[in-house]
């Protein structure tokens, strides 16, 4: 089937179950149109096909980059959050001015939470930037904020041996206000060093 | 009011305990959510909600209280014990939703004085508990009454607890099983909650979502993690679940402690996959 087939089946589809199976055939399509169109199913307010939809754009890797920032839905913070979470896991520089912006400034935690944890993964790209952001992101009332946070400071202390990143793991660890975020830091520094709890 | 909306950030401490008392009936209302929402708990706040949940000037159509409603729901916030005989008398309040916020305060609160009192609203059996003829709602807040007696181990309501598994209504079945975990330990009750992860009604889902995280059953990590309702449901579930266990253990710290057999890192990857 082309294609153009498979994406007027997502757009025709009569149930979520025949959606569903639409937008998979269509993720495993090879040809670049399916890109756009799996885009457009991130709004589609079905999460399975969303999940689908998503894992199926960051199979094309890099050259789904593009594409998912121009059409970031401004309008639709569910597709906004599947969109965010795709740029997140590719790790692609060229989200950095999307996550950051949607890290610090979003109005929906879901999408703030996937900024964020992305954040680690393109530390490279621009580490005074990423570092002035995520000081203010452990400090975020949310506490899933924080935690998004401790998941990106692991991320860059293990690619970069980073001693900041490492500072504010063992403040977290020590003074966060929520267990499951002092959790997360200690969790993160056990497995950068197999630091001893006593230590802290 | 929801718990997750912004607060008024013009608004202090001061102002809103004047508005308690003011004229206008809006302010009132706001007020009290206001300091429940900030969490004041000083001694002249809780004073104050507590005069509030015997206010006989805002009344609805039907004859709700509004600001005792949100005064009992602010007082479970503030954690002060002294509100714990004001809430048990509004269980005998005549509007349900007072009834309702009272206890669910009274959960919180965790003083076991009101055990007797909310026994009471369980008197007459899933016989009485029927649907009020033209209103959205049981007799009792049975749900709520159930939890609470579940959350301050009154392990000797279990008797007029368990008929309550057998309600027509899901939800009350859910919060007895909720109930019964807490009182007896036993897997069979959060296996209850834990099947009814796959309901097709995804409300119900999402209830037994965060009556799992509430128990804190731990084999219901992957379940959770794997169910059909928006991520920021499962987030909250499995840290819901993972508090129950941080705070039972002397410490964060120990509970981390790395050990073949803790289970809490492997929820802690879960929620990574959440974000």
């Amino acid at each position: 089937m082309d294609t153009g087939t498979l994406i007027q089946n997502v757009q025709q589809a009569a149930s979520p179950t025949e959606l569903i199976q639409a937008v998979q055939a269509l993720a495993a399509s090879s040809e670049a149109e399916a890109i756009p169109a799996l885009i457009e199913v991130l709004g589609y307010n079905n999460p399975a096909a969303a999940i689908t939809a998503m894992q199926g754009l960051v199979r094309w890797g890099e050259t789904a980059v593009p594409l998912l920032i121009e059409k970031l839905d401004g309008y639709n913070y569910g597709a906004r959050a599947y969109a965010i979470r795709a740029l997140a896991t590719l790790g692609d520089a060229r989200a950095l001015e999307v996550l950051v912006q949607a890290a610090e400034t979003d109005f929906a935690p879901s999408v703030r939470r996937a900024a964020t944890k992305g954040l680690g993964g393109i530390y490279r790209a621009a580490p005074q930037r990423i570092q002035t952001s995520l000081s203010q992101l452990v400090q975020d009332e949310d506490w899933s904020i924080r935690y998004a946070a401790v998941v990106s400071l692991e991320a860059i202390a293990q690619a970069v041996d980073h001693p900041n990143a490492e500072a504010s793991l063992k403040h977290l660890a020590g003074q966060d206000a929520e267990p499951v975020v002092q959790a997360r830091a200690l969790l993160a520094l056990q497995r950068l060093r197999q630091l001893i709890p006593s230590e802290l | 009011m929801q718990d997750n909306a912004l607060p008024d950030p013009s608004l202090t401490r001061e102002k809103a305990l004047a508005n308690l008392v003011g004229e206008d009936l809006s302010l009132r209302y706001y007020a009290a959510w206001w300091l429940g929402r900030m969490r004041v708990n000083d001694q002249e706040a809780v004073d104050a909600l507590m005069v509030a949940l015997s206010d006989e000037a805002d009344r609805t159509e039907l004859g709700g209280y509004p600001l005792r409603r949100n005064a009992a729901r602010a007082l479970g916030k503030l954690g002060d014990v002294r509100a714990v005989p004001a809430l048990m008398a509004c269980l005998e309040c005549e509007d349900f939703y007072v009834r309702e916020a009272a206890a669910q305060s009274l959960a919180v609160l965790g003083d076991n004085r009101c055990v007797a009192a909310l026994r009471q609203l369980l008197a007459g059996g899933v016989e009485a508990a029927q649907q009020m003829p033209g209103q959205p709602h049981l007799r009792q807040p049975y749900e709520d009454v159930l939890e609470a007696l579940g959350a301050l181990k009154a392990q000797d309501a279990v008797a007029e607890v368990a008929p309550f598994l057998e309600h027509p209504v899901p939800r009350v079945r859910l919060s007895a099983a909720r109930a019964m975990y807490s009182l007896t330990g036993e897997r069979q009750y959060a296996e209850q909650l834990v099947r009814a992860l796959e309901d097709p009604d995804i409300n119900l889902r999402r209830v037994a979502l965060s009556d799992l995280g509430a128990v804190g059953y731990l084999e219901a990590a992957q379940p959770i993690a794997r169910a059909r309702t928006e991520n920021s449901f499962k987030l909250f579930a499995l840290k819901g679940l993972l508090d129950v266990h941080l705070n039972v253990a002397p410490s964060v710290a120990l509970a981390m402690e790395p050990h073949p057999e803790n289970p809490l890192p492997a929820v802690l990857d879960l929620i990574d996959n959440l974000l």
